[in-house]
């Protein structure tokens, strides 16, 4: 089976993130208010196959903990979709 | 007989001749590695050299610390031989699990191309031993991403096991604990920010490198 995956990588809550107060403070400027707790990551999108959605979870994981997060400072959100057959 | 000084280079990697003439200027032999190799040669110590190894895609390091030179780089390491960092190579080293912490964007989001003043924290380590605790250097940082991190304990233990080696004065860049340079628990892997290759020479305007270069080829015949 083949599945859509969605990779939400943030810097764990307690790391200070430069691109997130920066967009911060630019808010007010631009006079927009009331809007805090700005956070920046990235987001990685890829295809999968997998026999199935816990596998590809599994696998997923193992990715982002070698290779797609530094643990030490960054965490890994993992959503999943199944793909329709393309036939 | 002259120190030979391995010096890795990535695709990506800018600094490794400047490095590579650094330490043959000090008396030692510099010699380029390429990071698809699989040995050392006959290194005895390995400098991982600034610039942007694959572009420093995902995070810089993440990919470099995959290259096939990476196995023996870390394999020497675990086996005492002297290994340093040098900016971007500090960033392979901690992605590479050699050195604790990373390094993240600068405090303020600025690249930051400018000579700075560094203190000596600690002689115990293969990048300061011919130094002196509170000499001050002055060495050309350029880094956009030398923001040293790391967690309160991983910090309280580096402290305790007088494992930073070199601090920024004053702090350019956000650095936990001002730090410019940490080595390993072993003391023979040793990652700094600065560049001590660009203050070689009188003409590059400091020559305040040379201690740190100098360190590293002293610490090949202490090992030996």
């Amino acid at each position: 089976m083949k599945f859509h995956a969605v990779i939400d990588v943030q810097l764990h809550p307690g790391i200070a993130d430069p691109q997130g107060s920066t967009i911060e403070r630019a808010l007010p400027t631009l006079g927009f208010d009331g809007i805090s707790g700005v956070r920046a990551g990235k987001s990685i999108h890829l295809d999968i196959e997998a026999d199935d959605a816990a596998s590809a979870e599994a696998q997923l994981g193992e990715v982002c903990e070698k290779f797609l997060t530094n643990p030490v400072i960054e965490d890994a959100s993992i959503t999943i979709v199944e793909l329709a057959e393309a036939n | 007989m002259a120190a030979k000084v391995g010096v890795v280079r990535f695709p990506g990697t800018n600094c490794e001749f400047d490095t590579v003439e650094a330490i043959d200027a000090l008396g030692g032999q510099g010699e380029i590695l390429w990071h698809g190799d699989a040995s050392l040669g006959d290194s005895d110590a390995v400098i991982i050299a600034g610039g942007f190894a694959h572009g420093d895609y995902l995070r810089p390091g993440a990919i470099a610390r995959f290259s096939p030179i990476m196995d023996a780089v870390v394999a020497a390491a675990n086996n005492g031989m002297p290994v340093i960092g040098i900016c971007n190579g500090f960033q392979v080293l901690t992605e590479a699990g050699l050195l604790p912490g990373a390094l993240q964007k600068n405090a303020g989001l600025k690249f930051i191309n400018d000579w700075q003043i560094l203190k000596v924290a600690s002689t115990n380590s293969a990048l300061t031993s011919a130094a002196e605790v509170g000499q001050e250097l002055n060495i050309p940082i350029n880094h956009f991403e030398g923001n040293y991190t790391c967690s309160p304990e991983t910090l309280a233990e580096l402290k305790a096991n007088d494992q930073i080696v070199l601090t920024y004065v004053p702090n350019p860049n956000g650095s936990v604990g001002d730090i410019a340079g940490v080595c390993n628990a072993e003391r023979n892997v040793v990652g700094l920010m600065p560049h001590p290759e660009r203050a070689s020479h009188a003409l590059l305007g400091s020559t305040d490198g040379n201690v740190l270069l100098q360190s590293i080829l002293d610490s090949v015949g202490a090992a030996v």
